[in-house]
Protein backbone atom coordinates (compact mmCIF):
# COMPACT_ATOMS: atom_id res chain seq x y z
CA UNK A 1 0.00 0.00 0.00
CA UNK A 2 1.76 3.26 -1.12
CA UNK A 3 -0.53 5.74 0.67
CA UNK A 4 -3.56 6.61 -0.21
CA UNK A 5 -4.41 6.54 -3.80
CA UNK A 6 -7.46 7.69 -5.09
CA UNK A 7 -8.45 4.49 -7.56
CA UNK A 8 -8.48 2.08 -4.53
CA UNK A 9 -10.72 4.25 -2.80
CA UNK A 10 -12.80 4.30 -6.06
CA UNK A 11 -12.74 0.45 -6.15
CA UNK A 12 -13.17 -0.05 -2.56
CA UNK A 13 -16.58 1.71 -2.61
CA UNK A 14 -17.77 -0.04 -6.08
CA UNK A 15 -17.01 -3.31 -4.55
CA UNK A 16 -19.18 -2.50 -1.16
CA UNK A 17 -21.79 -0.60 -3.58
CA UNK A 18 -21.73 -3.91 -5.43
CA UNK A 19 -21.54 -6.03 -2.61
CA UNK A 20 -24.88 -4.46 -0.87
CA UNK A 21 -27.01 -4.07 -3.83
CA UNK A 22 -26.32 -8.01 -4.75
CA UNK A 23 -27.20 -8.91 -0.75
CA UNK A 24 -30.38 -6.77 -1.12
CA UNK A 25 -31.38 -8.32 -4.43
CA UNK A 26 -31.08 -11.83 -2.93
CA UNK A 27 -33.21 -11.51 -0.12
CA UNK A 28 -36.12 -9.46 -1.57
CA UNK A 29 -39.27 -11.32 -1.56
CA UNK A 30 -40.77 -9.36 -4.64
CA UNK A 31 -38.91 -10.00 -8.03
CA UNK A 32 -39.05 -6.45 -9.15
CA UNK A 33 -37.57 -5.03 -6.43
CA UNK A 34 -34.89 -7.21 -6.79
CA UNK A 35 -34.00 -7.05 -10.47
CA UNK A 36 -34.28 -3.06 -9.54
CA UNK A 37 -31.11 -3.60 -6.88
CA UNK A 38 -29.67 -6.20 -9.72
CA UNK A 39 -29.08 -3.29 -12.35
CA UNK A 40 -27.37 -1.07 -9.13
CA UNK A 41 -25.04 -4.31 -8.98
CA UNK A 42 -24.78 -4.45 -12.67
CA UNK A 43 -23.86 -0.69 -13.13
CA UNK A 44 -21.01 -1.27 -10.19
CA UNK A 45 -19.77 -4.01 -12.23
CA UNK A 46 -19.32 -1.98 -15.67
CA UNK A 47 -17.78 0.47 -13.23
CA UNK A 48 -14.86 -1.97 -11.88
CA UNK A 49 -14.93 -3.49 -15.07
CA UNK A 50 -13.80 0.38 -16.59
CA UNK A 51 -11.36 0.62 -13.56
CA UNK A 52 -9.22 -2.31 -14.36
CA UNK A 53 -8.92 -1.67 -17.48
CA UNK A 54 -11.86 -2.79 -19.64
CA UNK A 55 -13.72 -0.19 -21.47
CA UNK A 56 -15.75 -2.27 -23.94
CA UNK A 57 -16.39 -4.82 -21.64
CA UNK A 58 -17.67 -1.79 -19.04
CA UNK A 59 -20.24 -0.79 -22.05
CA UNK A 60 -21.00 -4.34 -22.60
CA UNK A 61 -22.55 -5.07 -19.09
CA UNK A 62 -24.19 -1.95 -18.93
CA UNK A 63 -26.00 -2.25 -22.31
CA UNK A 64 -26.40 -5.87 -21.97
CA UNK A 65 -26.84 -6.73 -18.44
CA UNK A 66 -27.68 -3.93 -17.09
CA UNK A 67 -30.25 -2.95 -19.79
CA UNK A 68 -31.11 -5.83 -22.01
CA UNK A 69 -31.30 -8.91 -19.60
CA UNK A 70 -33.15 -6.95 -16.87
CA UNK A 71 -35.45 -5.35 -19.22
CA UNK A 72 -36.57 -8.81 -19.96
CA UNK A 73 -37.02 -9.88 -16.33
CA UNK A 74 -39.25 -7.23 -15.46
CA UNK A 75 -41.24 -7.96 -18.51
CA UNK A 76 -41.59 -11.49 -17.90
CA UNK A 77 -42.22 -10.83 -14.32
CA UNK A 78 -45.08 -8.32 -15.43
CA UNK A 79 -46.44 -10.56 -18.39
CA UNK A 80 -47.24 -13.26 -15.56
CA UNK A 81 -49.53 -13.00 -12.58
CA UNK A 82 -47.88 -11.33 -9.79
CA UNK A 83 -47.53 -13.69 -6.74
CA UNK A 84 -45.28 -12.65 -3.41
CA UNK A 85 -42.98 -15.58 -2.15
CA UNK A 86 -43.10 -17.44 1.03
CA UNK A 87 -47.23 -17.86 1.36
CA UNK A 88 -46.17 -21.26 2.72
CA UNK A 89 -43.12 -20.03 3.70
CA UNK A 90 -43.16 -21.76 7.61
CA UNK A 91 -39.78 -22.78 6.97
CA UNK A 92 -37.95 -19.80 5.43
CA UNK A 93 -35.34 -19.39 7.94
CA UNK A 94 -34.73 -22.79 7.68
CA UNK A 95 -34.59 -22.82 4.03
CA UNK A 96 -31.86 -19.87 4.50
CA UNK A 97 -29.63 -21.45 6.75
CA UNK A 98 -28.17 -24.19 4.67
CA UNK A 99 -27.00 -22.22 1.61
CA UNK A 100 -25.70 -19.88 4.03
CA UNK A 101 -23.59 -21.88 6.07
CA UNK A 102 -22.57 -23.73 3.02
CA UNK A 103 -21.78 -20.59 1.52
CA UNK A 104 -19.91 -19.44 4.79
CA UNK A 105 -17.68 -21.95 4.67
CA UNK A 106 -16.71 -21.35 1.17
CA UNK A 107 -15.83 -18.10 1.41
CA UNK A 108 -13.50 -18.94 4.57
CA UNK A 109 -11.31 -21.59 2.16
CA UNK A 110 -11.97 -18.43 -0.59
CA UNK A 111 -9.91 -16.12 2.09
CA UNK A 112 -7.43 -18.97 3.05
CA UNK A 113 -6.95 -19.92 -1.00
CA UNK A 114 -5.96 -16.66 -1.59
CA UNK A 115 -4.51 -15.30 1.53
CA UNK A 116 -1.73 -18.71 0.79
CA UNK A 117 -0.87 -17.50 -2.75
CA UNK A 118 2.10 -14.80 -3.08
CA UNK A 119 0.76 -13.79 -6.53
CA UNK A 120 -2.30 -12.34 -5.12
CA UNK A 121 -0.34 -9.85 -3.17
CA UNK A 122 0.63 -8.28 -6.61
CA UNK A 123 -0.65 -4.77 -6.91
CA UNK A 124 -2.62 -4.44 -10.13
CA UNK A 125 -1.07 -1.84 -12.30
CA UNK A 126 -3.79 0.90 -13.82
CA UNK A 127 -3.66 0.58 -17.51
CA UNK A 128 -6.44 0.70 -20.37
CA UNK A 129 -7.27 -1.87 -23.45
CA UNK A 130 -8.14 -0.16 -26.12
CA UNK A 131 -11.26 -1.54 -27.62
CA UNK A 132 -9.87 -1.52 -31.46
CA UNK A 133 -6.83 -3.77 -29.91
CA UNK A 134 -8.98 -5.94 -27.75
CA UNK A 135 -10.90 -6.55 -30.73
CA UNK A 136 -7.91 -7.58 -33.06
CA UNK A 137 -6.74 -10.32 -30.31
CA UNK A 138 -10.63 -11.23 -30.41
CA UNK A 139 -11.24 -12.15 -34.09
CA UNK A 140 -7.12 -13.01 -34.35
CA UNK A 141 -6.81 -15.66 -31.89
CA UNK A 142 -10.56 -16.45 -31.05
CA UNK A 143 -12.41 -16.06 -34.55
CA UNK A 144 -13.53 -19.86 -34.24
CA UNK A 145 -15.10 -19.16 -30.70
CA UNK A 146 -16.69 -16.21 -31.90
CA UNK A 147 -18.51 -18.44 -34.73
CA UNK A 148 -19.51 -21.01 -32.12
CA UNK A 149 -20.87 -18.16 -30.08
CA UNK A 150 -23.33 -16.60 -32.53
CA UNK A 151 -24.54 -20.28 -33.40
CA UNK A 152 -25.16 -20.78 -29.74
CA UNK A 153 -27.02 -17.66 -30.00
CA UNK A 154 -28.71 -18.62 -32.58
CA UNK A 155 -29.79 -21.99 -31.11
CA UNK A 156 -31.30 -19.62 -28.07
CA UNK A 157 -33.28 -17.73 -30.84
CA UNK A 158 -34.84 -21.42 -31.70
CA UNK A 159 -35.58 -22.86 -28.49
CA UNK A 160 -37.05 -19.50 -27.51
CA UNK A 161 -39.07 -18.97 -30.31
CA UNK A 162 -39.98 -22.71 -29.95
CA UNK A 163 -40.90 -22.56 -25.89
CA UNK A 164 -42.90 -19.56 -26.47
CA UNK A 165 -45.21 -20.69 -29.40
CA UNK A 166 -48.71 -20.73 -28.62
CA UNK A 167 -49.98 -24.28 -27.69
CA UNK A 168 -53.01 -25.05 -29.36
CA UNK A 169 -52.65 -28.68 -29.69
CA UNK A 170 -55.88 -29.82 -27.28
CA UNK A 171 -54.14 -33.57 -27.44
CA UNK A 172 -51.39 -32.32 -25.23
CA UNK A 173 -51.64 -33.10 -21.57
CA UNK A 174 -52.05 -30.11 -20.01
CA UNK A 175 -51.98 -29.22 -15.90
CA UNK A 176 -53.57 -27.29 -13.51
CA UNK A 177 -54.79 -23.87 -14.46
CA UNK A 178 -55.13 -23.94 -18.39
CA UNK A 179 -55.48 -20.48 -20.16
CA UNK B 1 -1.32 0.70 -8.47
CA UNK B 2 -4.55 0.38 -7.59
CA UNK B 3 -5.58 -2.97 -5.39
CA UNK B 4 -4.11 -5.99 -4.90
CA UNK B 5 -5.21 -8.77 -7.39
CA UNK B 6 -6.68 -10.81 -4.33
CA UNK B 7 -9.11 -8.46 -3.07
CA UNK B 8 -10.64 -8.55 -6.42
CA UNK B 9 -10.81 -12.25 -6.50
CA UNK B 10 -12.16 -11.97 -3.10
CA UNK B 11 -14.38 -9.56 -4.17
CA UNK B 12 -15.68 -11.90 -6.86
CA UNK B 13 -15.85 -14.73 -4.84
CA UNK B 14 -18.47 -12.87 -2.62
CA UNK B 15 -20.52 -12.05 -5.30
CA UNK B 16 -20.19 -15.47 -6.71
CA UNK B 17 -21.67 -16.71 -3.32
CA UNK B 18 -23.96 -13.97 -3.10
CA UNK B 19 -25.68 -15.50 -6.10
CA UNK B 20 -25.01 -19.40 -5.23
CA UNK B 21 -27.25 -18.52 -2.35
CA UNK B 22 -29.87 -17.07 -3.98
CA UNK B 23 -30.02 -19.99 -6.33
CA UNK B 24 -30.01 -22.34 -3.71
CA UNK B 25 -32.44 -21.18 -1.20
CA UNK B 26 -35.04 -19.11 -3.62
CA UNK B 27 -38.43 -21.20 -4.66
CA UNK B 28 -39.45 -18.53 -7.04
CA UNK B 29 -38.08 -19.57 -10.96
CA UNK B 30 -37.16 -15.82 -11.68
CA UNK B 31 -34.86 -15.58 -8.20
CA UNK B 32 -33.24 -18.43 -9.63
CA UNK B 33 -32.27 -17.06 -12.61
CA UNK B 34 -31.51 -13.87 -10.79
CA UNK B 35 -28.50 -15.94 -8.55
CA UNK B 36 -27.62 -17.51 -12.10
CA UNK B 37 -26.66 -13.87 -13.23
CA UNK B 38 -24.79 -12.50 -10.39
CA UNK B 39 -23.06 -15.74 -10.46
CA UNK B 40 -21.96 -15.11 -14.24
CA UNK B 41 -21.24 -11.72 -13.56
CA UNK B 42 -18.83 -12.57 -10.77
CA UNK B 43 -17.02 -15.33 -12.94
CA UNK B 44 -16.30 -11.93 -15.36
CA UNK B 45 -15.20 -9.89 -12.56
CA UNK B 46 -12.43 -12.35 -11.64
CA UNK B 47 -11.48 -13.14 -15.57
CA UNK B 48 -11.34 -9.18 -16.17
CA UNK B 49 -8.72 -9.16 -13.02
CA UNK B 50 -6.85 -12.00 -14.18
CA UNK B 51 -6.74 -9.92 -17.47
CA UNK B 52 -5.08 -6.85 -15.85
CA UNK B 53 -3.08 -9.34 -13.68
CA UNK B 54 -1.49 -11.15 -16.35
CA UNK B 55 -1.14 -8.35 -19.03
CA UNK B 56 -3.08 -10.32 -21.54
CA UNK B 57 -6.38 -9.59 -23.44
CA UNK B 58 -7.61 -13.42 -23.59
CA UNK B 59 -8.97 -12.90 -20.21
CA UNK B 60 -11.48 -9.82 -21.64
CA UNK B 61 -11.87 -12.09 -24.92
CA UNK B 62 -13.67 -15.28 -22.56
CA UNK B 63 -15.94 -12.25 -20.63
CA UNK B 64 -17.18 -11.79 -24.01
CA UNK B 65 -18.37 -15.48 -24.55
CA UNK B 66 -19.48 -15.53 -20.52
CA UNK B 67 -21.81 -12.78 -22.10
CA UNK B 68 -22.98 -14.53 -25.27
CA UNK B 69 -23.60 -17.76 -22.66
CA UNK B 70 -25.53 -15.43 -20.36
CA UNK B 71 -27.76 -13.78 -22.88
CA UNK B 72 -28.98 -17.84 -24.16
CA UNK B 73 -29.37 -18.53 -20.67
CA UNK B 74 -31.48 -15.52 -20.36
CA UNK B 75 -33.45 -16.32 -23.63
CA UNK B 76 -34.10 -20.02 -22.77
CA UNK B 77 -34.61 -19.57 -19.17
CA UNK B 78 -36.90 -17.26 -19.46
CA UNK B 79 -38.86 -19.14 -22.38
CA UNK B 80 -39.41 -22.20 -20.07
CA UNK B 81 -40.28 -20.10 -17.55
CA UNK B 82 -42.83 -18.63 -19.44
CA UNK B 83 -43.92 -22.37 -20.60
CA UNK B 84 -43.93 -23.56 -16.89
CA UNK B 85 -45.85 -21.46 -15.61
CA UNK B 86 -48.64 -21.39 -18.62
CA UNK B 87 -48.62 -24.60 -17.91
CA UNK B 88 -48.95 -25.05 -14.05
CA UNK B 89 -50.17 -21.82 -13.36
CA UNK B 90 -47.40 -21.05 -10.77
CA UNK B 91 -44.16 -19.68 -10.26
CA UNK B 92 -42.67 -22.35 -7.15
CA UNK B 93 -40.37 -24.40 -8.95
CA UNK B 94 -41.90 -26.61 -6.34
CA UNK B 95 -44.80 -27.38 -7.98
CA UNK B 96 -43.39 -28.17 -11.11
CA UNK B 97 -44.23 -31.71 -10.34
CA UNK B 98 -45.94 -33.15 -13.64
CA UNK B 99 -43.80 -36.10 -14.05
CA UNK B 100 -44.91 -37.62 -10.16
CA UNK B 101 -47.75 -39.07 -11.40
Amino acid sequence: MSGFNPYSVIFYGLGLIVLASSLLAVTRRNPVHAVMYLIASFLGTAAIFYLLGAPLLAALEAILYAGAFMVLFLFIIMTVKPEAEGKRGRARARRWLLPAALAGVSLFLVLILVGADPGGRTLLPAAMAQPAAFGRVLFERYWFSIEVASFLLFVALVGALYLGRRMEDPTEPTVGGER
Amino acid sequence: MIVPFGHVLILAGAVFLIGAVCTMAHRNLIMILVGVEIMLNAAGLAFVAGSLHWWRLDGQAFVIFIMAAAASEVAVGLALFVYSERRTGSMDADDYDVLKG
